[in-house]
């Protein structure tokens, strides 16, 4: 350990990651940021793009893609386009985070709060993490996905198990119960299940094959009854249960497909308040620590000059998720110390509350749609300079609707709200028909919105890998917002 | 709650399963790839990494995905400085629409292609693949010669792994030989300084002579048996495995019947005899010579891409191949090895008159001589220069045809399985 307490310079021990640690988790307990433990991982910048490939997971099967991935992200990297992330932070129990080696004593004083504090946080108190994640088994989950993999390979070939994966990971999108809360993962019950699983099956060909041989009547040829009764929207759940010609080892990769997607579907939908509740809490641990002089003054700027970075707003272009987030908390914090008449009018149920309590109500019972209809305050939308813009099919101009300045405000609140709704960019596609007692054939149907229909190509070739794992046929009717079908596939 | 930290950086190579899963996906394109290398790579650059170039549409990844140009769409964007509700923006990318909230296809990536690095051994590993070599001979040109140790003597300092345990307790025995003699002194001065003091009957004196006797029995007792000082390793010093000299001719017949298809097959003829002349000699030289009627010394780019017209003589070659080892290259100094790529065209006496120089000046002084007949025969008679060189009979000369890329290596195959001699020509 250093002399002097308080850290400086930019060089830095593993023992300093600690002590940036201890301190941060002693400012963290006045406010009550609750946290899974941290387990703080020093990785080389080739181990950061790993990371990259797999969103993050330590442990991953084995598939070209991720090949892929790497191959692309690593030329980025070294061509100089694109610099790597200085953490990256998954919710398990413990909580790990990856910090980069070559970064600087200052930014790792920047990411420990922003990811062992703010995202920890995040993860362990809100509530869509709470019901669709589970941080204590997602690693032996992991573990037992890839063995499994692994195992399939040697037992079944490498390009079989190869082409299953590329036709389920074309569907991984479809692959969510959005209104169905999942099980927990659980890996010694995966284990029983998928034996037990392979029994079923096993029994229900020996009786199929049983009863192929003994004669019996005619079945009436009454109407066949639709299936499913109603349309399921979890295709790779559907295809799992259902697929007539998929072996067990097929149905067991579908599941862990599905299972891993799912396990990003929080993320997906918290990015913005997930990225400004850590860059608000590392910016306000970063001055506690200063105030308590254990870190010193050319840490804070270095690590204020980062933040910076983080946070800028390019002009019309895209939201940045960190920039709109930290405005967001901040606001929150500004409403509840002292509103304004106008924030009283807006937001009556948090003016004037406790911020502090206001704040971890919200970090548990919120996604990024219900956080930006609540919470965004005119001020937010005037500082942004928000507007929203419409256009139609093959117009060539967007056409302003709304400016932050005037009375449209709760016109673009609602419509930034709505443009985080996963439905905004994800099809809706779902199983309406299935002929399962006579030509086998799936129906597919896509709702579309506002004349928003599927790009063609991608379809007919993610349908091309659909086909190979149905086995027969499969046709996807796309519908507009009336219900007519405006194209067959 | 507990924290830790966990070193992660040793382990390493967690992509390599994915990398290798990736190449063979793009195997290829990557073959495609390693065409176009091989017609524009120098022989000498065969034995590099590389870069190459993937179009994205080969590892595309679809999934059902909304088409960003289709319907109405709606968004909030920041930054608004002048314009008020009912103004028009053009919708163009300069206009500051960027891709929309709908996500691209794929990586959500606009660019078609993207490069990245080939090592030198997944570069040569689909050049061998192609040219279908045997594993064994693949394992051996993938090797590269490391520099190897030899014994430097005794350092004092090293690796653990390296301690020489005799060097270093002979080291410690001297030190304490030295250590200790030099105590005994001391001992023998205190011993008499205390005995002086009792006689003087000072408790004080006695005291301090106690005291000091105590504390060089201390010193005495803290001589180390080992020491830091003491370590001795063993020193691995690098050296460089014995240089030897080979020269590489390059002999081609360049007229107009050699078009690019047989060119393209003689360049990898060429190309798989220098890679394992490299792996046998630490330095080879390459000499080129193209020839019509007349033979001309040329550099490799005009050797593979420049185009004469002309007849055909190709003792004019050998010559000239003779006249240029008399000038530089001493068969005492180098080992010379002739590679001969021909459509096996020559007219008159040429042929037999070739083989006779053959047999009388070159192979007396070269290591090896073969002759490679490329491209599909023009007609069911052997060629003249075929025929010719049939009579030759050496251990030193080989010949055969290569019809397509899979029958380079046959060629070469004779060289490939001949246990080097010893006896190298040291350069």
């Amino acid at each position: 350990m250093r002399e002097s307490s308080t850290l400086s310079g930019s060089e830095w021990a593993m023992d300093d990651l600690l002590a940036i640690e201890q301190f941060c988790a002693g400012h963290a307990e006045r406010y009550g940021l609750d946290t899974f433990p941290n387990q703080m991982e020093v990785i080389t910048s080739e181990q950061m793009l790993d990371s990259y490939v797999s969103s993050g997971l330590p442990v991953n099967y084995a598939h070209w893609s991720f090949g892929k991935h790497f191959l692309i992200e690593s030329g980025k990297y070294q061509s100089g386009a694109n610099a790597l992330a200085y953490e990256i932070v998954l919710n398990t129990n413990p909580c790990i985070a990856f910090l980069m080696e070559g970064n600087s004593l200052a930014m790792q004083a920047l990411v420990i709060p922003h990811a062992c504090f703010g995202h920890n946080s995040f993860s362990k108190g809100n509530y869509l993490f709470q019901q669709w994640t589970q941080p204590d088994a997602v690693l032996d989950y992991m573990l037992f996905a890839r063995n499994y993999v692994a195992d399939c390979e040697e037992r079944h070939g490498a390009e079989r198990v190869e082409q299953t994966l590329d036709a389920l990971h074309a569907l991984r999108d479809q692959g969510l119960d959005k209104y169905k809360r999942p099980r927990k993962l659980d890996t010694r019950k995966e284990r029983v299940e998928q034996a037990r699983r392979l029994a079923v099956a096993q029994e229900s060909m020996r009786q199929a094959e049983y009863y192929s041989v003994v004669p019996h009547a005619e079945k009436p040829t009454a109407a066949e009854p639709v299936f499913p009764a109603s349309p399921e929207e979890n295709l790779l759940y559907f295809i799992e249960k259902h697929a007539p010609k998929l072996e067990p080892w097929q149905r067991e990769l579908a599941r862990i497909v599905r299972k891993i997607a799912q396990y990003f579907y929080p993320q997906r939908q918290t990015q913005v308040m997930n990225e400004g509740w850590a860059t608000f809490w590392h910016h306000r641990l970063l001055n506690d620590m200063y105030d308590a002089r254990q870190i010193d003054q050319g840490i804070l700027l270095e690590c204020l000059h980062s933040h910076t970075n983080v946070i800028r707003q390019p002009e019309y272009g895209r939201l940045n998720p960190y920039a709109l987030g930290f405005a967001a908390w901040n606001e929150i914090k500004r409403v509840c110390e002292a509103p304004t008449t106008e924030d009283r009018e807006y937001l009556p149920e948090i003016a004037g509350q406790d911020w502090l309590k206001t704040f971890h109500d919200v970090m548990q019972n919120y996604r990024d749609e219900s956080f930006l209809l609540q919470f965004l305050t005119p001020k937010l939308a005037r500082d942004f300079r928000l507007m929203a813009i419409q256009t139609r099919e093959g117009l060539d101009h967007w056409t302003v609707n709304d400016t932050a300045g005037g009375e449209g405000f709760k016109a673009i609140r609602s419509q930034l709200a709505a443009s985080y709704r996963l439905e905004s960019y994800i099809p809706e596609i779902s199983v309406v028909r299935y002929g399962r007692d006579s030509d086998r054939k799936l129906v597919l149907q896509h709702q579309s919105y506002n004349g928003r229909t599927l790009h063609s190509a991608q379809t007919e070739q993610t349908l091309k890998h659909l086909r190979w794992l149905w086995g027969f046929d499969v046709t996807l009717e796309a519908l507009d917002q009336s219900g007519r079908t405006i194209k067959t596939y | 709650m507990t924290s830790v930290i966990v070193d992660r950086r040793p382990d390493k190579g967690k992509s390599t399963a994915n990398r290798q899963r990736v190449l063979k996906r793009l195997s290829g394109a990557l073959k495609s790839q390693v065409d176009q290398l091989i017609a524009r790579r120098k022989l000498n650059e065969h034995d590099k990494a590389t870069e190459v170039t993937i179009e994205r549409k080969d590892v595309s990844e679809p999934s059902f995905s909304i088409d960003p140009a289709s319907g109405d769409s709606a968004r909030v964007v920041p930054g608004n400085q002048h314009y008020r509700v009912g103004d028009k923006i053009p919708r163009d990318p300069a206009g500051g629409q960027g891709r929309g909230q709908g996500q691209g296809p794929g990586d959500g990536d606009d660019e078609d292609a993207f490069r990245f690095a080939l090592s030198r051994e997944e570069y040569l590993s689909l050049l061998f693949d192609e040219l279908e070599l045997p594993a064994l001979v693949k394992k051996e040109l993938l090797e590269i010669d490391e520099n190897r140790f030899r014994r430097g003597g005794v350092v004092r300092y090293g690796n653990p792994g390296t301690v020489c345990v005799a060097r270093t307790f002979k080291a410690s025995i001297g030190r304490r030989v030295a250590a200790e003699a030099q105590f005994e002194e001391a001992l023998e001065e205190a011993e008499a300084a205390l005995k002086l003091a009792r006689l003087s009957a000072e408790p004080a004196r006695v005291q301090a002579a106690q005291l000091e006797l105590k504390e060089v029995r201390q010193r005495g007792a803290d001589i180390p048996f080992l020491d830091p000082v003491d370590l001795r390793h063993r020193s691995l010093i690098e050296v460089q495995s014995p240089r030897t000299a080979a020269v590489m001719f390059c002999l081609m017949d360049v007229s107009s019947s050699m078009d690019e298809a047989r060119k393209d097959l003689a360049k990898r003829f060429f190309t798989l005899l220098y890679l394992f002349l490299t792996r046998k000699y630490a330095k080879v030289e390459l000499v080129f010579i193209r020839h019509t009627d007349q033979a001309q010394e040329v550099d490799e780019d005009t050797f593979f891409n420049g185009t004469q017209a002309g007849s055909t003589k190709v003792l004019s070659a050998l010559a000239k191949m003779h006249e240029i080892i008399r000038l530089r290259y001493p068969a005492s100094q180098y080992n010379i090895f002739g590679a001969q790529a021909s459509d096996g065209d020559s007219f008159g006496a040429d042929s037999t008159d070739s083989s006779a120089y053959l047999i009388a000046q070159l192979l007396p002084e070269s290591r090896y001589f073969v002759y490679a007949e490329v491209g599909e025969a023009s007609s069911n008679t052997p060629t003249s220069l075929w025929t010719a060189y049939c009579g030759i009979q050496s251990e030193q000369f080989n010949m055969a045809t290569v019809k397509g890329r899979n029958e380079v290596y046959p060629a070469l195959a004779k060289l490939f399985q001949k246990e080097q001699p010893v006896a190298y020509a040291m350069g």
